[in-house]
């Protein structure tokens, strides 16, 4: 095994790092923020509304994410950059580079599979905790963000973490489309050094040990907060 | 004991006032025309065997449930129910509801206090968000009442961690902490280990001493009849014998109310 090469490279090592904790965080907190109005949408009685978030969801979980990562950046890319008021506008730099099209497929993907659960988790709210802020004259939105929502989120905190562990390792499909992540990195390296196992093992090592971070933090919180009396 | 005398009955004002109250759930009528007044400082209970309508009307009072017709007030706000047509529940002004319930405590049977909070935080949840009170001032207040109910210990608790007695009793201070005009309690002991009962209708009674405005369903019969000032058998929807504990317990005109109490009796 040859790790010379890490004296020479470690600045693009730690720009992929950046990059995939970026991608991360952005692609969890846009995901979760989406996820809520879908899983609401799913509980309403408007049946416009179910169906729109349930084709949504269908849709989004029945398609790789790979294929829509695709679909954003060479499909609705190419016609941005065939446009020439976008070309010319602010927002260029941004719409010209592959991260912002990963974060925006990580948060609607977030938003489907995280809505679906969140529905869920909703649903299986007990109705006298409801029943319990209407009778102290809670507005459905106060009950909402006060006792409802936390009550479920609380409830999902387990399966949460894991879905932000899986989306953590999606992050790497943002290689795909040039973005230099850490998978990104590792395969620079690779040109480069023409090494092949050791760039891949060490950022394998890296994504472990973000891993075991989201997951300590988790049980943290959990510890804080407990659900039920053991 | 009698807390209060039927003739200053008229000198109080009146806390909550039902007239004419009508509830159906689909094809059953629950509720069929029930009028009901509870004053300042009584204690009103509500008996009869299940499915008689006891919590459906106590539930009406806080709207949990909405009445298909008949009159409600809480202070001074005041609720005409006028059916709608094709069956459903009448739409109500939110504003009223929420006046409604503002002045109304209300303690669950099964407590309903919110798990991912801790007793402290049930407590100042309602005052903080819902009352706009200050928050050093509800925890202040919020402390008081849970050394109150004998839980100053447990108030960085969850209620997960509670036994049910103590959780009931935490529910009973969730409520008081919003200086309700009115309690109300559907069936507070009746989700509780035989064992536990005792400690929670303590409480009740220590509230009942204090003159507190308060509407009970009850099971407990002999509590009942000591706590209350004013005592609602109903049956089948309809209230079918009220007045004072002494009359209604041990001087009964209806029938069905006479049978009601000996049979609690016996199994007393």
């Amino acid at each position: 095994m040859d790790f010379s090469w890490v004296s020479e490279f470690w600045p693009i090592l730690l720009g992929g790092l950046w990059r995939t904790l970026l991608l991360l965080v952005l692609g969890a907190l846009f995901g979760f923020a989406l996820a809520i109005p879908v899983a609401v949408a799913r509980i309403s009685p408007n049946p416009i509304l179910y169906y729109l978030s349930g084709t949504f969801t269908t849709v989004i979980r029945g398609t790789p994410l790979l294929v829509q990562i695709y679909i954003l950046y060479y499909g609705v890319g190419t016609l941005l950059a065939a446009t020439p008021e976008v070309r010319t506008s602010i927002f260029w730099p941004y719409l010209r580079d592959g991260f912002w099209y990963v974060v925006v497929s990580l948060a609607i993907s977030v938003a489907a599979y995280e809505g679906e659960l969140l529905r869920g988790g909703l649903l299986s709210v007990a109705k006298g905790q409801l029943e319990a802020a209407r009778a102290f004259g809670m507005s459905s939105g106060l009950m909402f963000r006060r006792i409802w929502l936390p009550s479920a989120l609380r409830m999902l905190l387990p399966t949460l973490v894991g879905d932000t562990v899986l989306l953590l390792k999606s992050t790497a499909l943002a290689s795909t489309v040039a973005v230099v992540d850490l998978v990104g990195a590792a395969n620079q390296v690779r040109t480069h050094t023409f090494l092949v196992y050791e760039p891949l093992l060490t950022v394998a090592l890296v994504y472990l040990i973000i891993t075991a971070m989201i997951t300590s933090i988790a049980g943290l919180i959990s510890r804080r907060v407990p659900q039920k009396a053991v | 004991m009698m807390r209060v005398s039927p003739d200053d009955a008229t000198h109080r004002a009146c806390a909550v006032k039902i007239t004419g109250l009508h509830k159906s759930f689909g094809q059953l009528e629950v509720l069929k025309g029930i009028s009901l007044e509870a004053r300042e400082g009584d204690v009103v209970t509500l008996i009869g065997s299940s499915g008689s309508g006891k919590s459906t009307l106590l539930r009406c009072i806080n709207l949990l449930e909405v009445p298909d017709a008949g009159t409600l007030s809480v202070g001074a706000e005041e609720i005409r129910f006028t059916p709608s047509r094709g069956g459903r529940p009448p739409r109500l002004d939110s504003h009223k509801v929420r006046g409604i319930r503002m002045r109304l405590g209300m303690v669950f049977q099964s407590f309903n206090l919110w798990n991912h909070m801790t007793v402290l935080e049930n407590i100042i949840e309602a005052p903080l968000f819902v009352h706009g009170v200050a928050r050093a001032e509800a925890v202040e207040f919020a402390k008081q009442l849970l050394a109150k109910v004998g839980l100053y210990e447990k108030r960085d608790v969850y209620p997960a961690f509670l036994s049910g007695g103590q959780q009931q009793r935490a529910a009973i201070a969730r409520a008081l902490a919003i200086n309700p005009r009115v309690m109300l309690f559907d069936e507070p002991t009746s989700a509780l280990d035989p064992e536990l009962v005792g400690e929670v209708l303590k409480v009740i009674r220590d509230l009942a001493d204090e003159g507190r405005t308060m509407i009970l369903v009850t099971h407990e019969m002999s509590f009942a009849r000591q706590v209350s000032s004013h005592v609602a058998f109903l049956h089948k929807g309809i209230v079918e014998e009220e007045g004072p504990p002494a009359k209604v317990f041990h001087n009964p005109q209806s029938e069905r109310c006479r049978q009601f109490v000996s049979a609690q009796h016996a199994l007393a």
